[in-house]
This record gives C-alpha cells, structure tokens and sequence, in this order.
C-alpha cells in the first residue's frame, strides 16, 4: 500500500491521519460521502445552489424589470408565452422577472433571521446551561413563554405592533425563531459544564465570560447550525405567510407570499399570477427541507425523529 | 403483601402524582401570567396611539386628557399590568375598535367555526396519518417508506395557503366538485336556528334541516382535508418513529418466536406501545392547526377566530389581535399541559420513573 502513490481520496479516509487537519478534512470527507449518497438531499442541495445563483445573478437573470411593467392596454395578465415565461400580472410586469428578483428578499430573511435568531439562542442557553440555578430557571422560563405561542401568530402579533414591513417582518420571525435554538444550547451546555477541561479553565482563573465565549459556545455552535437548517423552510414559510397577509415586503417588492396574495384577485381566469410564486415558495422550502432532513441522517444516524 | 402496604403505596403513589400534577399547574401559571406579559408589552410598543384611535384627531385637549385617563394610562405601568390582569382574569379583554364589541364576545362568536374546521382536520390527520407512518415503519428503507416521506416532505413545504388557492382553483372552479369559500350557502343559511351553538353541522343535524347539514359538510371538506394534510404530514412522520422503536424491542422478537402473526404484532403489541406518546402527538397537531387556521380561514372566508384575527389585524385593531394572540397562546398552554397529564396518565413507565 504504501509503495502506490497516494491519492487525495486515500489520504482523505486514510486511518492513520498524520496531522489534525487531515482527521478533520477526512472526517468531513466522510460525512460528504454520505451525504452525497443521499438522493433527496442532493436535490435539495442543487435547488438551494439554484437559488443562491439566481439571486446573484439577477439582473443577469430576468428579461424585464421587476417593478415597471410594460403597456398596460396589451401586456397585462398575459398567459404564460415564450416571451413571458409565466406570464404577466395585473399590472403588465413579468411574473418570471419578479420571482428571479424576489428570490434575492428571500435569501436576505432567512441569512437576517439566521443571524439575529441564532446568536441570541446561543447566548440564552449557554448563559443559562453555565450557570444553572436562577439564572436557568428564569432564563428558560423566558424561553418557554416564547415557545408557548404558535410562532405565527407571535409573529404577527409584532408586525401587527411594529407596523408592516420586510424589516419588521425579520425582527419579529427572528423574536419568534430563537426559543428552540436556546433549548438546544442548553442541553449541549448542560452535558460539557462539568467537563474536565472547562473545570481546568476556571481553576487558571478564567472568567465565566471567557469560558462560555472560548469552550461552551464553540462546542454548541455546530448542532445549532443544523438545526436552523432545518428551520429555514419554516422561516420562508412564516415570511411567505405575512406576505401573504399584507404584513411582510410592501409593494411593488417582488416579494413572494405579496405576489400570491395580489393574484388571488385574478385565481379562476388568471391562474398563472397566484400560482407561480407559490411554486417558487414550494421548491424552495422543499429543497431546504430535503437538505435538512438529509443533513440529519448523515449526521445524526439515530435519531430518527 | 399485606392489604395495609399496598394501600400505603396506592396512597404514596397518589401522593407523588398529586404533587406532579402540582408542580405542573404552577409552572402552567407562570407561563400564563408571561403570556399576558407579553401581550401587556406588546400593546405598550405599538405606535398607533390607543387614546387617538378612540377620540379620533380633531378631538380637543381636554377629551383626549379624559380617555387618556379613562383607559388608565397616567398610572405607572406595573399598576396598568395588574389591572391588565384582573379584567382578563375576569374575562375582559377590551373592546374592539372594529367591531365595538367586547373582544370576549367576538371570540366566543367565531371560535366554533375554528374548533369545527380543526376537529375535522386532525381527525383526517390522525386517521390517515397513523396508518401511513405504521406502513413507512414497516417498509423502512422500501420504496413505501420513501413515498410516505416525500409526501410529508411536501406537506412540510407548500405554503398552506398557496395550496388552499390552488384547491379551489381545482376542486371549485374547475372541476366543481366541491362548493367555494365560505362556511354554508347563502340559501341555506336561514335554515339554522340563530341561536346555535355555532357548530354549524351540530346546529343543522339538531333542527332537522338535512339539506343544510349537507351543504355545511361539502364546504367542510376542502379546509378540513387542506388541514388534515398537514397534520398528517407531522402525524405519519411520528408514528414511524414511534413504530420503528417499538418494533426493535425484543418483545416483539418474543412474539415472533411464539409465532404471533405479523398484523398482530404490529396492530396489537407495537402500535399499543407506540399509541403513548401519540397521543401527545395528536394533541400537539391539535393546537398546530390552530396556528393553520390564521391562514386557512383567510383563504377560505371562514368565519373563524383566524379570519377574525387577520381582519383586525388589517384594521389596526390592536386590541382585537392581542385578544387573540392571548387567547391562541392560552389553548396551546392547555393543550400542552392536558398532553403532559395524558401521558402520565396512559404510560406506567412515566408514573413509575417518579420515584
């Protein structure tokens, strides 16, 4: 064996890993591995690449602009044609060109609610993993008030207070998404708080600061990102749903769940203008779902809930 | 075992629950007094001035002073809180700005028409969805399996209310099998008593008017299979967790050698075992379709707690919404607590594991 030259593969599932980079690369090798085996998440993969590219390459993407329609005595609510895809809305403006540019409000509300949900998830269940005692049991007293209203109706509850609008509709999915994230934080915690090497930290006389930001958060991060993985087709889904209710992106924004609910006027003769929207919204928040639920069979062979 | 020590440990064991159940209701409370909270402090950011809204803008300095007074706003915001709790512990959630009704009354007048609509969605849930998850269990890794979990997949993902659209676009217009939104024709409508209970299949079948009771059960069937679709997505996915677990324990190996038929022991010694924690299942999907039901009725014209919450969400009727809010957030509480007692009722495992 060690006559042949080795190949990148050999030394990636090598057993013998020489260094700590290679165990780590191997390791993730091996987890892409089964992942790639994995058809449903695969699929979701590729949607979500999709996705990510039409957004970036939008203006390349959409024939028409988003927000300024074409002559509206001849080009409105045209069927779907080769020179509108899926055709147009009430107001003469490509259906194909909105959703290639709304696809872009919808990447920025998961990546936002993403990045205020979870840090505020972490630092709630670590705090409250860390210290135990009062701090925990108010902490997740907290947390369980959150967790006891369905997240849409919170959710809406804040729009309805902050006034409508995409910034809001983030602020309030991102209120109403952290609950979970903190729970889980809290359980890891509670599992690495008596760890030798946390102890060690605090016999050097590291503050709790330190060792909750240096030791507890590392070690929690990496379950937490997996599951606001499979969060985010529940994320577009709320957002789509205050869209839809009038409450998330304004128009002329080529917000999704907006879109369906401004078709809804022309459903029975213009099925087109409500119906394509909500297939965007259905790929997309099925190909999280399949890269979620993929996500948690490679990496978490057991549990199967 | 003598008479006397078995009723010592009938009452330890009575005790013991006592006090769980004790410990449950207190820590119910507090998440109760949290969700009024909540909504108190919901209510204090919003940027619609209430006293505005009641007096409207061209009135003067000294009516505005007297609403500002008469809704209790010039006293300090704990004492608001507490009197904010009593009137809701009493019953009082405020007045809607839309309607002038007390917010109490229009919710006892439109939650019938929701509990109607998610009874019969979880009922197709569960009924549908156990059967489902017993099958993908069974098949685990076969072509069923997979099936089962593409369509929870897709259940999981198609926003409830595009697919509500897309259902009458289909069922109504197209093929017109099923009647469009709404609760019952308007030619029926007469035809049920106005003092009803509100349960409008219940009222139809008590007075005798048949007819009626058909059309309120066609206009039933798109939400309630809409629904229960949903709930059966959750359900099918549980119950295959739950059978997959049970089916790995080794009595179902004992039962094997004995040689018990293969439906016996899936319908009989796993699906007894897995029904436990299903039941909490059931309830969870329960209280999920509540939250279904904010968009469902929208799409529907169902006269229902969730159309009654997006209309006064429209309208800027604040109070109306936080009475709404509170009182979806206190069923879910209660429907999470009534789980919890369930299952230590239904498991011996849970009611042992207390000592």
């Amino acid at each position: 064996m060690s006559d042949t030259p080795m190949t990148r593969r050999d030394w990636l599932l090598s057993d013998q890993p020489a260094s700590r980079n290679q165990a780590r690369l191997g390791q993730f090798y091996r987890t892409w591995l089964a992942f790639r085996s994995n058809t449903l998440a695969m699929v979701g993969l590729v949607i979500i690449g999709v996705l990510v590219l039409t957004a970036i390459l939008a203006p390349l993407i959409a024939p028409y602009d988003p927000l300024i329609g074409g002559d509206l005595r001849t080009e409105r609510l045209l069927s779907p044609s080769l020179s509108h895809l899926m055709g147009t809305d009430e107001q003469a403006r490509d259906i194909f060109s909105r959703l290639v540019w709304g696809s872009q409000i919808t990447l920025v509300v998961v990546a936002l609610v993403a990045v205020i949900a979870t840090p505020l998830g972490i630092l709630v269940g670590t705090v409250a993993g860390y210290f135990g005692g009062w701090v925990d049991t108010v902490l997740m007293r907290v947390t369980d008030i959150f967790l006891a209203f369905p997240r849409l109706v919170l959710a809406l509850a804040f729009v309805a207070a902050l006034g409508p609008g995409i910034q809001n509709a983030i602020i309030a999915i991102a209120i109403t998404s952290w609950p979970p994230y903190a729970r889980l934080a809290r359980a890891e915690t509670l599992t690495i708080r008596e760890s030798d090497f946390i102890n060690a930290a605090r016999l050097q006389g590291a503050s709790s600061a330190r060792i909750i930001w240096g030791h507890v958060v590392p070690l929690c991060t990496s379950s937490i990102i997996i599951r606001v993985t499979l969060d985010m087709a529940g994320i577009i889904l709320t957002a789509a749903g205050l869209g839809f209710l009038g409450l998330g992106a304004q128009p002329p924004q080529p917000e999704w769940g907006a879109m369906i609910a401004s078709g809804r006027r022309f459903l029975i003769d213009q099925w087109w203008v409500a119906t394509m929207p909500g297939l965007a919204i259905f790929v997309v928040s099925l190909g999280f779902n399949f890269l979620g639920d993929g996500l948690r069979d490679v990496l978490d062979p057991k549990g199967d809930r | 075992m003598t008479a006397a020590t078995m009723t010592g440990g009938g009452r330890i064991r009575a005790l013991r629950l006592f006090r769980k159940t004790g410990g449950l209701i207190v820590s119910v409370a507090v998440t109760l007094l949290g969700l009024l909270l909540v909504t108190f402090l919901i209510g204090r950011v919003v940027p619609v001035d209430p006293v505005l809204a009641m007096v409207g803008d061209r009135a003067s300095q000294s009516t505005y002073d007297a609403a500002y007074h008469q809704l209790g706003l010039d006293k300090p915001l704990v004492e608001q809180f507490l009197i904010y709790v009593k009137n809701v512990l009493s019953g009082d959630l405020g007045e809607s700005v839309l309607t002038k009704n007390p917010i109490t009354t229009d919710i006892r007048t439109v939650f019938p028409a929701t509990l109607e609509l998610a009874t019969f969605g979880v009922l197709i849930g569960t009924l549908v969805g156990i059967p489902l998850g017993i099958w993908a269990a069974v098949r685990k890794g076969r072509l069923a399996d997979q099936a089962v979990r593409v369509i929870g997949l897709i259940g999981y993902s198609a926003p409830i209310f595009w697919l509500g659209l897309m259902g009458l676009l289909l069922f109504y217009a197209k093929l017109g099998w099923t009647p469009g939104p709404g609760r019952i024709d308007v030619t029926y409508q007469y035809d049920l008593p106005d003092d009803g209970t509100g349960f409008l299949l219940y009222d139809a079948a008590m007075a005798g008017e048949w007819e009626a009771f058909w059309n309120v059960a066609a206009h039933l069937v798109l939400p309630a299979c809409l629904l229960g679709y949903y709930s059966m997505a959750y359900i099918s996915r549980m119950t295959r967790s739950f059978m997959l677990n049970e089916l790995a324990q080794e009595y179902i190996i004992t039962a094997r050698v004995k040689g018990a038929p293969e439906w016996r022991i899936i319908w009989v010694h796993a699906l007894r075992n897995a029904a436990v924690p299903l039941v909490t299942v059931v309830a969870l999907s329960y209280a999920g379709l509540l939250e279904g039901s904010v968009l469902t009725e929208t799409v529907f014209a169902w006269p229902g707690l969730g159309m009654y919450l997006t209309n006064s969400l429209q309208n800027a009727d604040m109070p109306a919404v936080l009475g709404c809010t509170l009182v979806i957030g206190t069923i879910f509480v209660a429907i999470n607590l009534l789980s919890d007692l369930l299952y230590n009722v239904l498991d011996p495992r849970v009611r042992r594991r207390g000592k």
